[in-house]
């Protein structure tokens, strides 16, 4: 590079422009590559723009907290996009609330599934008690698993890392797992992926059938509470 | 436009109020989806005095949720912080991470169904698409 180019990457790489462009590139060209594919489920947008984005910072040797310094202003975008979700929830009132009872049963019972499944599985290969902390709240939402993993001294940064692994691992299954298991009901099918898969599982949902998404960014609110609340008790019997 | 997301980001900041100053196990942004629940369930009321409102909220919601998975981008790429854990552990944590999602997502599917048809909680036309 020569001098001048050198010192022009100096600037960009430091303001959150570019991040932010990189961003938004990652996920138009992500976008499209999920259209021209149908949305198949392997061909899943946040996984592709991530590994797009998490190259190009490798290729420039950027780091992460500068990469997000750019980032943030997308990410704080996930608050008033969670607040949203009441208006698809509002529209369909109606069915939400002739669901209660299913609702409530298959939350409790998923919730606690979600944690014993993935702490005994952990344990059988000898997994230290910090990294079974930190991957007992793997279905919930970042902001409250995270929050979760702190109090109970695990590791928040590797929990997030853990959580977003699991919302693209549910949202890559969940079409072909509801399909093979005959599943018609737009409401169970989404639930179960907000349940498992939190976020990244109810923008799968929205992008399959608007009440699946529905019934999922419900599960995803809900589970946030219910593993909060049961978590600590669960993982004491767990670990004992 | 402007005024829908000034009525959003206001539910996210007493969300945010609420369970910050209650110590509440929920994040913010979820408690204030609940208030914005409120808040369309008066809409009729408020419609007649703010008629922008009435009209713009759901776009302005929608095209938030339209493109939900961008969101999640760059939390996401945190990936690259820890990439010596999950080297570490990797085959283990992968397959908890998927036998766990799998197992999750059939025992609550099958919950929800079979509860659902024994509560008498079916909907008429679950298949149909919208």
């Amino acid at each position: 590079m020569t001098d001048s180019a050198f010192s022009l990457w100096v600037y960009l790489s430091q303001t959150p422009l570019l991040w932010l462009v990189v961003t938004l590139g990652a996920y138009v060209i992500a976008d499209r590559i999920s259209l021209a594919f149908k949305r198949h489920p392997l061909c899943n947008p946040v996984l592709i723009a991530v590994v797009a984005v998490a190259l190009v910072l490798w290729a420039t040797g950027t780091s992460y907290p500068i990469y997000f310094e750019g980032a943030k202003f997308v990410h704080f975008l996930l608050g008033p996009a969670t607040v949203a979700l009441a208006i698809p929830l509002y529209e369909n009132r109606h069915i939400v609330l002739r669901s209660i009872v299913p609702m409530m049963v298959a939350l409790v019972v998923g919730s606690v599934t979600a944690i014993v499944s993935a702490v005994a599985i952990a344990q059988l290969f000898g997994m230290p008690d910090p990294i079974l902390v930190s991957l007992a709240p793997k279905s919930v939402t970042a902001p409250v698993g995270m929050g979760i993993t702190e109090a109970l001294g695990g590791d928040p940064s590797l929990t997030a890392i853990l959580i977003m692994l699991t919302g693209v691992t549910g949202s890559i299954m969940v079409t072909p797992l509801m399909n093979a298991l005959r599943m018609k009901d737009w409401r169970a099918r989404g639930f179960a992926v907000g349940l498992a898969s939190h976020g990244i599982g109810t923008a799968r949902a929205f992008q399959v059938n608007s009440l699946a998404g529905t019934f999922a960014g419900i599960a995803m609110g809900l589970n946030a509470l219910v593993t909060a609340l049961l978590l600590p008790f669960v993982l004491r019997l767990l670990l004992d | 436009m402007i005024i829908s997301l000034t009525v959003i980001l206001l539910c996210q900041l007493l969300g945010e109020v609420v369970a910050g100053g209650l110590g509440w196990p929920m994040p913010g942004p979820v408690l204030g989806m609940l208030f914005l629940l409120v808040f369309l369930s008066l809409r009729g009321r408020i419609a007649t005095s703010v008629p922008e409102l009435g009209k713009t909220l759901d776009s302005t919601g929608k095209g938030l949720l339209a493109h939900l998975s961008l969101l999640f981008i760059p939390a996401s790429v945190g990936v690259v912080q820890r990439l010596d854990v999950l080297a570490e552990y990797g085959i283990g944590l992968a397959v908890a991470l998927v036998v766990s999602t799998f197992v999750t997502l059939v025992v609550t599917v099958v919950t929800f169904v079979v509860v659902s048809r024994l509560s008498g909680s079916s909907i008429e036309t679950p298949e149909q698409e919208r």
